[in-house]
């Protein structure tokens, strides 16, 4: 650190904000390492991050947590507050260095004398602006794609010429790079650089060499203020450049590279880092020639002019150095973190041998495998292609000792269904989505199985190379998978052959599918046979020095190195992958399971898969295997923990539905699980004793069954009556959950949609349009602790996950709130509940819609119950930071046999804060081409923000900041409404009227606002007809949000669909819900522009009155 | 276990001297190997370890588990042949993926004759080499009983002089490859101004440097010709009064196998031409200067041998990731007045450079060189060359 700089005493962290595609998990771990880091060089921390659903927003991670929307506005006003000498940026993604730009421009810097940390701002500006960074390779004689600016279409044509296609068009000076695209016929050429040309205001494009086929090879660097650098890990991918890294297959360390390309690209990382002048990690990453048959399938015409380029650099913390992290042991984050205030590389210990320094390059004795977990599950219409744009929600990491091994188990770890890589159903898949054999070796989400498909079917590796470009080296370890299924098929089990098999990362299920067994005969035999796995250690030093981590990874060898851990203990069951419906609220609460056990004195054994998490960080848990969440998996570790046939219990409860479906299992094997039983888990996933139970407690909930067949689907609708809700039963985060208005309907939903079978039966129930509203609950079995109940601004029908929840429940009668703790209440012991429960309900009767701003009917209402799900929920981090009430904690401490009593807590609702707090989701739509954003009981938002304040107001119009949802006054506001909605959408009309908002109308709705004697400009739908068109209005700006609902008739939904896809391509809030229109609405007529911004723990005490 | 589905896969057995038996299957040449086993950590390179001439007389276990991958090239050799005794790996590839690739790392053992091992816990091995230090070992087909009573009648690794079983028989001159140096006059004889330089450096005087071969790796003597050098290798006994007859700018010590104790003849060697010519010294040719000036040497419990142990120089601060591979080291407390300790390895605070206060000499214990390892020390030869140009100015 310079002298004549002020010295750091207090630094404020910026957070990434909500989970987003692209920007996940890893920005949790990486602020929380960053928080915990600082704190330990004695500096005060300021955080700020809009995301509740974090470890880093705990209050004990840093010293002044803001809980508040990222935007300059707010930071400045936390600048002033807390006047920091330095602000942290590179922990909080791009959101953070963003915002770092941005606080810089607006002054604020300046203004308070605030030093950027970490990456300087002309680095950031360097790394983002493609002129920039050219400039910057080019001085410092690194080599960039071969490319060249044009102005005409005959400069263009001769470019081509010289240098063949693909080659990739990027018009000068567009918004967002409109126009650009790449080029691989020459129509498409001539097409792309003519539009590219007439979009671009000073008529320029850059041609750029297309490097689609080349090895993709990615660095982490670390430098230090003294110039000192390393390379914390190097990685390959398997899919060649043309597919974003964040969707490729990712293999630590390089595989195919040479000591000789390994040092050549090491050493122009080094040089990058240094010419940029970053004090912490970076993210570098690079094409490589491809292997000669490669670039024969290729066709490329041209001869690079340098063995190597750089594509991107990361001036920051990234995803990939979390999953660098979990893959070596090494702390990035933390050694970022340290550096940025002036540490030196050699000065910071190796916490993981405790014994080295931070100064050195970890050694790999293992292979890393990473796969991307898309959420084309849950969107099967959306556009599975894979290219620049990443579509992944989350990642599974494995390691083993064999490439084979630690792909094989990454499959398993992506847990869509039992789909392991033998699975065959990516033709079929694919043809969902309009996808033939040969297009899904393009880079897809199925492509995988595809080759493993293509192979099994004998197609050559060099036809396979050729149509996916991936390296030979890689094809052929997939060929010996198939060669060992081969060999299963065919051949008498032995213990050699399983051996090898085992080796190759067979789980008990393949090699049962293959050897005709069940999966149980074959863990029987692996034992009898004395074939179980070993774990061996991530210790960043391929064993030369001994460490004192204790991450641990399974594979088939000689030596085990982690005996039994002695005394009391506890397995963990994480959650495993980032996906819709199961985000990084389960890890929150994993993590706080992990430390409740270690405080308790119970060992906590932690088991994940997700290298992006908190949970995986090497010191959260007495340890930590690194392994997919199966059955085997699970068990096997449970073994390895057995002592003197004791099995230590699992928390099952914390892990979303990855652990609570696993329960039953480890029931069924014998195995203690902590906390509810099995039983319990089983009546409130079973339908049918559901029922039997809820209706023995006199609780009501709406009508319906579960079905094995069409016609019994359709006899339980014709009884309860239309509309029905209709979804599979197990499932997780609505999936495949739809509203049935009619029998043709549900015909349809019923074949297509899904499939009804005895064994995967269907629930029917009829669909209350009312209140949504949930509680947790913890129970000891005495008592029931409800922290708080959440009010859904949504009616029921939209997922609760991609509600706007409310705490504490403000819009319900005292009435109301008693019914909800006396079900809960009652539930909660009857079940035999210990530890966590959520509870959804629906509160039918007075308005679906409620708000301070729009006074409730005073009618008689009923309460129904519509699901418990026994185990955390995601909103367990939310309402353990509106209430203070450390739930995920208490919880455990239940399962380990305390009781709220003894804890000093009592049953029935916890004291209602004086404040109000809002849950807002957040989408990733701009991301998934080709998915509708429309809310509905199919959950789709991938993360969620938290705006709170002492009053209802501010928390709403933060909440809505947050989640990039509000809406000022004065802006254009398209509608278009479904005929069932409009007459109630007269009052959201006046109120946006009111706003001064300019309402523009498609055909029906504006002739209904007119006819009200309303302003509004009638805009077509038709979009071929006039212009301007509804899409028209939303591309040039007219409109600053879109308000437009659905009748329940799926097919007339195409026609709002290019609304709402306009919309979302253009940022643009998009309401398909009038609930959550009128609160935007609300928002604005309430708030007038004033909020609070306070540390989280100045909300939770009470006001002081000045 | 070959990565192949061979069903021909022959039972083999690292058997070490403290009685532990490593089952796995027999790769490479179908040979005993013996010799002291030592674990190396880099994660690329297996093919210059092979040829690394430090390696004689050792069984080399990698750390990392997949090897092969990119197969063997014409390029990446670092002398002329395999070097060590033997080869341990967790697996092999046979089917290596990469253009420069000409065979397999199996057919590579096989055409020099040297044993492999595969399929056998690397990790396992190398915790037990960590724990009880480096041991003798002996890699065979046969009964792993009569292995261990074999290697007890076998010479043990610190009492062989390894050196002459690598120095090269003559001088030659390094033109990309080994040329027979054709020298002027009797006894080789120098003329005092070398040719001069090509292309654009011509201007400058070209030097003579002088590469000792206790052991060397070609890719110091590519290096020293990328800056311009006339490199001419000479093998270990070279007197030093040969050696300062042909006239030399500079001389490189190289480094080399086994212990530094043994190599008084070289020492005696060392001892007359420092003060007179600019001297660097690598890994044993750093051992070796030590011991010329008095120093003593000591044998480590399990070396460092790797691409990524951390060096600080004392000078600057600095901290520099290094390539090394040495399993003796230099005693900083018997270093003689004059020759000061100037880099220390920051794992353990071993001796990795001295520097001399009066005589125009530097040594290090890694490899600058790399190949295989980081290449961040390449400077450490263009000090060398200006400490060089400095003396001669």
């Amino acid at each position: 650190m310079s002298n004549n700089t002020p010295p750091l005493e207090k630094v404020l962290v910026i957070g990434s904000g909500p989970i987003v595609i692209g920007q996940a998990a890893e920005f949790d771990y990486a602020g929380t390492q960053a928080c915990k880091a600082l704190r330990e060089e004695g500096i005060s921390v300021v955080l700020i991050n809009s995301n509740p659903a974090t470890i880093m927003t705990d209050t004990d991670i840093a010293d002044h947590v803001y809980i508040e929307p990222l935007t300059v506005e707010v930071i400045e006003r936390i600048i002033a507050k807390e006047r920091p000498q330095g602000v942290l940026p590179t922990l909080g993604g791009q959101t953070g260095l963003n915002l770092a730009v941005a606080l810089s421009d607006a002054g604020v810097l300046d203004r308070y004398n605030v030093r950027l940390l970490g990456t300087p701002l002309e680095t950031i500006r360097k790394a983002e602006d493609r002129e920039f960074f050219r400039n910057f390779l080019h001085d410092i004689g690194e080599p960039e794609p071969p490319n060249r600016t044009v102005n005409s279409i005959e400069e263009a044509r001769e470019y081509c010429d010289e240098m063949g296609l693909p080659l990739v068009v990027r018009p000068a000076y567009t918004l967002g790079g409109t126009g650009g695209g790449i080029a691989n016929t020459r129509e498409q050429f001539e097409e792309i650089v003519s539009n590219g040309l007439a979009l671009s205001p000073i008529s320029q494009v850059l041609l750029e060499r297309s490097l689609v086929g080349w090895k993709e090879i990615e660095y982490e660097v670390i430098r230090d203020g003294d110039d000192n650098c390393i390379t914390v890990c190097n990685m390959e991918n398997l899919d060649p450049m043309g597919a974003h890294t964040g969707d490729s297959i990712v293999v630590a360390p390089s595989q195919t590279l040479t000591d000789k390309e390994y040092q050549m690209l090491r050493t122009a990382s080094l040089k990058i880092i240094r010419g940029l002048g970053i004090e912490g990690g970076c993210n570098i990453q690079m094409a490589l020639r491809p292997h000669p048959r490669v670039a024969e399938a290729l066709q490329a015409h041209w001869e690079p002019d340098s063995d190597y380029y750089i594509i991107e650099v990361n001036p920051r913390v990234s995803r990939s150095s979390a999953l660098a992290s979990k893959a070596t042991g090494y702390p990035i984050a933390r050694v970022s973190a340290k550096i940025a205030v002036g540490k030196r590389l050699h000065e910071i210990p190796n916490a993981v041998t405790g014994k080295t320094g931070a100064a050195f390059e970890p050694a790999l004795d293992y292979c890393v495998v990473k796969i991307p977990r898309w959420p084309f599950d849950k969107f099967p219409n959306g556009d599975r292609q894979v290219t620049t744009q990443m579509k992944a929600t989350g990642e599974v990491m494995t390691i083993d000792r064999s490439f084979e091994a630690a792909l094989q188990k990454a499959t398993r770890s992506l847990e869509i269904g039992n789909r392991t890589l033998l699975w065959e159903g990516a033709a079929a898949e694919g043809r969902k989505s309009g996808r033939d054999a040969e297009g899904l070796l393009e880079p897809n989400d199925l492509r995988l199985w595809a080759m493993m498909s293509a192979l099994r079917r004998n197609t050559s590796a060099d036809e396979l190379l050729g149509k996916t470009y991936v390296d030979p080296w890689f094809i052929s370890a997939m060929q010996r998978i198939v060669n060992m299924e081969r060999r299963l098929l065919g051949e008498t089990l032995t213990p050699d052959l399983l051996y090898r098999a085992k080796r190759l990362g067979f789980s008990d299920v393949q090699v049962g599918t293959l050897a005709d067994m069940l999966p149980e005969q074959v863990r029987d035999l692996r034992h009898r046979w004395g074939l179980r796995p070993v774990y061996k250690m991530v210790d960043t030093c391929a064993a030369e020095f001994e460490a004192v981590t204790p991450y641990y990874y399974s594979t088939y060898e000689q030596e085990n190195e982690a005996p039994p851990l002695p005394g009391q203990k506890a397995i963990v069951i994480g959650s495993g992958p980032i996906r819709i419906g199961q985000g990084i609220e389960f890890d929150y609460c994993s993590v706080h399971a992990a430390w409740a056990l270690s405080a308790a004195g119970v060992s906590s054994v932690m088991i994940n898969s997700n290298p992006e998490t908190v949970s995986t960080d090497f010191d959260t848990s007495d340890r930590l295997y690194f392994e997919p969440l199966d059955e085997e998996a699970v068990r096997d570790i449970i073994d390895n923990e057995t002592v003197d046939d004791v099995a230590p219990p699992s928390v099952v409860q914390f892990g979303g539905q990855t652990a609570i479906n696993l329960s039953q299992a480890l029931a069924h094997a014998g195995l203690p699980i902590l906390g509810s039983s099995a039983d319990a888990i089983d009546i409130a996933s079973d339908r049918q004793r559901f029922e039997e139970f809820l209706s023995r407690l006199g609780i009501p909930q709406p009508p319906g069954a579960s079905v094995a067949s069409v016609s019994e689907a359709l006899q339980v609708a014709q009884n309860i009556g239309y509309p029905v809700v209709v979804r599979p039963s197990y499932v997780l985060g609505g999936r495949a959950m739809e509203i049935v208005q009619n029998a043709s309907e549900l015909v349809r939903y019923l074949t297509v949609a899904t499939e009804v079978t005895p064994e995967r039966r269907v629930l029917v129930d009829h669909y209350m349009e009312g209140k949504e509203c949930e509680v947790d609950a913890i129970c000891d079995g005495e008592q029931v602790l409800i922290p708080g109940i959440m009010e859904h601004i949504e009616r029921a029908g939209v997922h609760s996950g991609d509600s706007m929840a409310i705490y504490p429940g403000l819009n319900l009668t005292e009435q109301e709130v008693d019914t909800l703790v006396d079900y809960a209440t009652r539930i909660g012991l009857a079940m035999g509940v210990r530890g966590l429960m959520n509870i959804q309900f629906v509160i039918q009767g007075g308005g679906a819609y409620r708000s301070p701003h729009s006074p409730t009917d005073e009618s008689e209402t009923t309460v129904y119950i519509i699901e418990v799900n026994p185990r955390g929920s995601r909103t367990v981090p939310f309402i353990s930071k509106v209430t203070s009430v450390p739930v995920a904690s208490i919880a455990t401490r239940v399962m380990l046999g305390e009781t709220l009593a003894g804890m000093g807590y009592s049953g029935g609702l916890w004291p209602r804060q004086k404040l109000a707090a809002i849950k807002a989701p957040v989408f990733s739509m701009s991301k998934l081409v080709g998915v509708d954003s429309y809310l509905g009981p199919e959950m789709k938002s991938t993360g969620e923000v938290m705006g709170i304040d002492r009053d209802f107001p501010g928390a709403l119009s933060k909440a809505l900041m947050a989640a990039s949802l509000s809406l000022k006054r004065g802006d254009g506001v398209l509608l278009s409404i479904a005929d069932q909605h409009k007459a109630e959408a007269l009052s959201l009309i006046r109120q946006l009227l009111e706003a001064d908002c300019k309402l523009y109308a498609t055909e029906g709705t504006a002739a209904m606002i007119q006819a009200t004697g309303m302003p509004a400009t009638m805009v077509t739908k038709l979009l071929t007809e006039s212009y301007p068109n509804v899409v028209d209005v939303i591309n040039d700006g007219t409109v600053a949000a879109v308000v437009n609902t659905l009748s329940g008739d799926t097919s007339v939904m195409r026609d709002g669909y290019y609304i709402r896809r306009a919309a979302v391509d253009r940022r643009i809030p998009c309401f398909t819900s009038l609930d959550t229109a009128r609160a935007a609405v609300e928002a604005l007529l309430m708030q007038g522009g004033n909020y609070n911004i306070e540390q989280i723990d100045a909300y939770l005490q009470p006001a002081v009155e000045d | 276990m070959a990565t192949s589905d061979s069903e021909s896969s022959v039972p083999a057995f690292l058997v070490l001297e403290d009685g532990s038996v490593h089952r796995g299957e027999s790769m490479g040449a179908r040979v005993e190997g013996h010799g002291e086993v030592v674990f190396n950590t880099s994660m690329t390179g297996y093919q210059e370890v092979l040829t690394d001439p430090s390696y004689a007389g050792q069984l080399v276990t990698l750390t990392y588990p997949l090897v092969g991958n990119y197969g063997i090239n014409p390029q990446d050799y670092e002398s002329a042949k395999i070097r060590v005794a033997g080869f341990v790996v967790r697996e092999h590839c046979d089917e290596p993926s990469h253009g420069r690739s000409d065979r397999t790392l199996d057919e590579y053992l096989k055409s020099q004759g040297i044993p492999g091992i595969c399929g056998v816990d690397t990790r396992a091995i190398t915790r037990r080499l960590r724990e009880r230090g480096v041991m003798m070992g002996l890699i065979t087909t046969g009964s792993p009983e009569a292995a261990a009573a074999q290697l007890a009648e076998m010479p043990r690794y610190d009492d062989q002089d390894l050196v002459r079983t690598v120095t090269a028989e003559e001088r030659y001159r390094w033109e990309g490859r080994p040329v027979s140096a054709q020298f002027e006059g009797v006894g080789g004889t120098f003329s005092a101004a070398p040719t001069a330089m090509p292309g654009e450096r011509a201007s400058e005087p070209q030097h003579r440097i002088l590469v000792t071969d206790v052991g060397l790796k070609y890719n110091i003597l590519r290096l020293l010709q990328q800056r311009g050098c006339e490199v001419i290798a000479v093998p270990a006994e070279t007197s030093a009064e040969d050696m300062l007859a042909m006239n030399p700018s500079g001389i490189l010590l190289s480094p080399g196998p086994g212990d530094p104790q043994l190599l008084d003849y070289v020492v005696s060697n060392v001892r007359q031409i420092l003060g007179r010519v600019p001297v660097m010294g690598i890994c044993l040719g750093h051992q070796l200067t030590a011991r010329a000036l008095g120093g003593s040497t000591y044998k480590m419990p399990f070396g460092h041998r790797g691409g990524n142990h951390p060096v600080q120089d004392l000078a600057t601060g600095r901290v520099y990731i290094t390539a090394q591979n040495h399993g003796f080291a230099v005693d900083p407390d018997t270093l003689p007045p004059g020759l000061e300790v100037s880099h220390i390895n920051l794992n353990d605070q071993t001796v990795e450079g001295t520097r001399h206060r009066d005589m125009p000499l530097f040594t290090i214990q890694y490899h600058s060189e790399a190949s295989p390892g980081p290449r961040d020390n390449e400077y450490i030869f263009d000090e060398f060359l200006d400490m060089v140009k400095e003396f001669n100015h």
